[in-house]
């Protein structure tokens, strides 16, 4: 008899490269490289139509560990690169990734504007509240109490919200994902890279070594309990109220994602002879 | 008898299938972390457990005859877990961890997976094919479990300050 389904062509394991990751064991990362193959392998891509774009960090070591194209960036630049990568290859699925550090205080920047840009393009945040890769470092999500031995008395600083800044920049799709679900996790990239325009997933990633009371986030996440929205208000007054572990697609909007017009506006000749001194 | 066109009893396969692989794979990707940490002793250990989950699987191909894995489905859920029972959370290792721990993390596997099926076994909902293959793992996971016991006698238990590291991995003032 037959199977209930067919496998795909290929599977979550041609999407991992040879190299072993040097993560700590018990990261989270190591489940979130799992769910993007498998999201990879059930939208039945191939690898060279993909490339992953990464800053510097833990997480930013992804693109290695995959058979896809990679790019490891400089720190805090992955989305100008991987902006960049989508433009001028519009025919690629893009995938950036990186952790909070890169995306949300060196890359803050670039972050708000590929939210406004809109381009069709997933974006994947390790989220993990510290500074891993540097040892121990408080983030822009570390909570404003949280004591250690760089940070005695904690930062008593407001954390950063990225999914309400993201919604405000204008990200098409927004969702959070925990790294111990890998299924769900996979599930939501697929729909991340299935939605046109700008999708950003922020995956809560424990770090065991510098923050191992994460490990208690397995207890603390739980499923969205409202159905995804594609109102931008509806979304905010959800976004607002959040307590960081609401799992599930937040937002689903409908803005037409950015596109060059590709077709020449010049000829070469023209613009060599422009260019002739 | 069982029938292996019915459909119920094949998603049930399927899903035993996906359980026995996501087991492997998780223990061979536990395997490797202990091998990149210097932890050899630990990774083949780890490397052993998927060895074992592996053939388990391949048995399911072979008892249904499919010529090619069952696709697991993206958004299963095993009685509201996100894992599969027999699945060992990402976050339970730790890089100075002795063979004794790892053996934990399976005897614990081995028992979730044990009941899952036990509780298979008792629903009324699950049809009667389906209960009586449920109940034959169920059975191997119990024997598993004792084996596991077993093997626990022969190995020394962590003496305690176990993952103390004299150059640990956090910044030192």
């Amino acid at each position: 008899m037959n199977a209930p389904a067919v496998a795909t062509a290929l599977t979550a394991q041609d999407f991992k490269s040879d190299y072993k990751p040097v993560w700590c064991p018990g990261c989270g990362d190591y489940t979130v490289l799992a769910s993007i193959t498998r999201a990879l392998a059930a939208l039945a891509l191939r690898p060279e139509n993909v490339a992953v774009v990464s800053g510097i960090g833990c997480s930013s070591r992804i693109p290695a560990y995959t058979t896809c194209y990679g790019f490891h960036g400089v720190h805090g630049r992955a989305l100008a690169a991987g902006t960049g990568l989508k433009v001028a290859r519009p025919d690629l699925t893009v995938l950036v990734a990186g952790g909070d550090g890169d995306g949300y205080s060196i890359g803050g920047n670039h972050f708000l504007h590929a939210c406004r840009r809109n381009v069709d393009l997933t974006y994947i945040v390790m989220d993990n509240h510290v500074y891993g890769m540097t040892k121990g470092q408080p983030s822009p999500t570390t909570e404003p109490d949280w004591k250690s031995k760089l940070s005695p008395a904690g930062t008593g600083l407001r954390e950063f919200h990225p999914l309400v800044i993201a919604l405000a920049s204008g990200a098409n799709f927004i969702a959070r994902s925990f790294s111990g679900d890998p299924g769900g996790t996979a599930s939501l990239i697929t729909e991340a890279i299935q939605h046109p325009g700008f999708s950003f997933i922020e995956v809560l990633s424990p770090c065991v070594t510098f923050r191992p009371e994460q490990r208690g986030w397995k207890e603390a996440v739980r499923p969205a309990p409202v159905a995804p929205t594609d109102d931008p208000a509806r979304a905010a007054r959800r976004l607002m109220t959040d307590d960081g572990f609401n799992i599930g697609v937040l937002y689903k909007g409908n803005r037409r994602p950015y596109a060059t017009d590709r077709r020449a506006s010049q000829e070469l000749a023209e613009l060599e002879r422009e260019f002739a001194l | 008898m069982t029938k292996k066109s019915d459909a119920a009893y094949a998603e049930f396969m399927a899903r035993a299938y996906a359980m026995e692989m996501d087991a492997s794979e998780r223990y061979a990707d536990f395997a490797d972390q202990m091998e990149v940490h210097n932890n050899l002793e630990v990774a083949a250990l780890f490397r052993k457990l998927s060895h074992v989950e592996g053939l388990h699987a391949k048995r399911i191909l072979e008892e249904m005859g499919w010529k090619q894995p069952p696709r697991a489905l993206l958004a299963w859920r095993w009685n509201d877990e996100p894992e599969p029972p027999e699945t060992a959370a990402v976050t339970d290792v730790h890089y100075l961890m002795q063979p004794w721990h790892a053996l934990q993390i399976g005897l614990k596997n081995e028992r979730r997976a044990q009941k899952f099926f036990e509780q298979l076994v008792r629903s009324a909902s699950v049809p009667a094919a389906v209960k009586k293959v449920a109940s034959e793992m169920a059975e191997e996971e119990r024997e598993h479990v004792r084996l596991i016991q077993e093997w626990l006698k022969r190995v020394p238990k962590p003496e305690p300050g176990w993952d103390r590291d004299p150059d640990p991995p956090v910044y030192s003032d």
